[in-house]
């Protein structure tokens, strides 16, 4: 049912495909203003080795990007720099340029940044001390903001949004550990989602869950496309083929290629990148 | 071998199921080993000093030798204030520094404070005691409850730190980032987040100190020094209950003897009231 949905969509894009292709003739401020994220010549060392090399990136508002490539390539590292994550080690360093929606995240401080580039991560992780209404609130809580109205209204938003309200609704008050894996990663995202992020990062959000639980999780993404540009990254190909729009291809540090989605898997540019999602290697 | 012709030889199988039921047979004998001393003291102590143990003990002052009756009601207060001051010492600086080593600090001075906090707890409690007898009793001239308090403190610092350290780095890492990535600052994650889920353990930990430094008697002598009379200011020398079982144990007279075990029976009922309410505490967590 999913897939058949997902594929209508494939095709939808498919007549608006030129869109998605930036135009090369657009001035350096337009592009950062007409995308969401975009990377120049971006790379990050850990302990002076490079983990990512030169990553030059755009992704439009309201996309979904996959990012793929055998463990180790620096895919996670590539997200993680994004919303500052790499702060917390201090054998990381980043250079280059990163703009979110025209803004250089050097005039962010990290706290405002993460407000506006949520992040889920590989294994749910929902706050154990806390309940689930608790957890979905986390962001105001946390921070002391919010009141109690307020919160009951952006838990219930947001549990509908990330499809779990009716499974839940029944049970605000017991903890969040109470819940299945996929449930909890469902949280998770309604956690993410409730301080309203323009941007969501997703660090294989499925890849700790069943098949059934991430089809869930795949309809939701598809879903929040509209309101949150979103960044995914995943060792599933099938997957990225059947939710994103365009899909980067990541390999030993650099970025190899980053299409449309269609085009990447049906037509890749790159030899290297039509080994990989063949299976050749990886 | 293979592990088949192990599994078929009986001779083999039977010396092996002997081996394990006799091994687990130590673990037990162990066991209860270390129940027994426990047992036999509480047992003792409960006979010994109930006879002694009236309303009168817990609100009347120590009467004069030869006097019938009195109790210890100036000791029990006295340790409460102690306990309390040394924990107002012991427990905020333990606690912060446990969340400075295992939180904030990658440098050398982690490791430098946790080779000092592991040499600290070695550290026997008459030197501590000697230690604050020469720094807050001489420079205040009296002996006094901050002294004592503050050797008491000095004591919990150790405990406290390593609890804390321990049960924060046993936190997973993906909360913290949970945490920030919702755009919550450091100092609030650090509180609201990782202190909070690592709570009961680290109550524990603090009650535990507390229990320890309730039971202390070397490193008063010489700074809470022990008060016949009713004496709450903390400028003053103050009673504590080690302090008063100590001096009437080691008295020769038979009615003074019988006030000791009194006092040794509250004093490990305190204890024992301590640990009860650290089971209540941690076991009464959410998730």
């Amino acid at each position: 049912m999913t897939i058949e949905k997902l594929n209508v969509n494939d095709d939808i894009n498919s007549a608006e495909s030129d869109a998605l292709v930036e135009s090369e003739d657009n001035s350096d401020d337009q592009v950062k203003q007409k995308n969401s994220v975009v990377t120049n010549n971006l790379f990050v060392y850990f302990n002076k080795r490079p983990a990512i090399i030169d990553i030059s990136v755009k992704i439009k508002k309201n996309s979904v990007t996959a990012v793929i490539g055998p463990s180790g390539c620096g895919k996670s590292t590539f997200l993680r720099s994004l919303n500052m994550m790499h702060e917390m080690t201090p054998s990381a360093k980043v250079f280059g340029e990163i703009y979110i929606n025209g803004e250089s995240i050097m005039n962010f401080n990290m706290v405002d940044l993460r407000k506006k580039v949520g992040m889920v991560f590989q294994k749910p992780n929902p706050f154990p001390t806390m309940s689930i209404f608790d957890n979905v609130a986390a962001g105001f809580k946390l921070d002391g903001s919010g009141n109690k109205n307020e919160l009951n209204e952006i838990v219930e938003k947001n549990l509908i949004n990330a499809g779990l309200w009716d499974e839940v609704k029944d049970r605000l008050k017991t903890p969040a550990l109470s819940l299945s894996g996929g449930q909890q990663q469902r949280l998770c995202i309604a956690r993410t989602i409730a301080v309203n992020p323009e941007i969501v990062l997703m660090d294989e959000p499925t890849s700790a869950l069943d098949p059934v639980s991430s089809s869930k999780i795949e309809e939701l993404i598809y879903r929040l496309k509209s309101e949150f540009t979103i960044i995914i990254v995943t060792h599933n190909m099938q997957q990225a083929a059947r939710v994103s729009d365009q899909t980067a291809f990541f390999y030993l540090g650099k970025l190899i290629e980053i299409s449309r989605t269609r085009k990447m898997f049906t037509n890749p540019k790159e030899k290297l990148t039509e080994e990989y999602i063949t299976g050749k290697f990886g | 071998m293979t592990a088949e012709k192990i599994f078929k030889n009986p001779k083999n199988l039977k010396r092996r199921k002997f081996i394990n039921s006799l091994m687990i047979f130590l673990c037990f004998v162990a066991a209860v080993l270390t129940i027994l001393p426990l047992l036999y003291i509480f047992i003792y102590t409960t006979q010994s000093g109930i006879s002694a143990l009236n309303i009168d003990f817990f609100t009347q002052l120590p009467k004069p030798v030869g006097e019938e009756g009195g109790g210890m009601a100036n000791a029990i207060v006295g340790s409460g204030i102690l306990i309390g001051l040394g924990g107002l010492i012991g427990i905020p600086i333990g606690i912060m520094s446990g969340i400075y080593i295992a939180e904030y600090s990658k440098s050398f001075l982690a490791g430098a404070i946790k080779f000092t906090t592991d040499v600290l707890s070695g550290v026997p409690s008459i030197v501590v005691g000697i230690f604050a007898y020469g720094v807050v009793v001489l420079a205040m001239q009296s002996f006094s409850a901050i002294a004592g308090g503050f050797a008491l403190g000095i004591l919990m610092i150790p405990t406290v730190t390593k609890i804390t350290e321990e049960m924060l780095r046993l936190v997973p890492h993906s909360l913290r980032e949970a945490s920030l990535a919702l755009g919550v600052s450091r100092w609030k994650t650090t509180v609201k987040v990782v202190l909070k889920t690592a709570s009961s353990g680290i109550i524990t930990g603090v009650l535990l100190a507390i229990a320890r430094a309730a039971g202390e008697t070397a490193p008063l002598l010489f700074t809470a020094f022990g008060n016949s009379f009713w004496q709450t200011s903390i400028d003053q020398p103050i009673a504590a209950l080690p302090l008063q079982i100590f001096v009437y144990a080691i008295s020769p007279y038979e009615d003074w003897h019988r006030q000791a075990w009194a006092g040794a029976f509250v004093l490990i009922f305190m204890v024992f009231i301590v640990n009860f309410l650290v089971r209540y505490v941690t076991r009464n967590k959410f998730g």
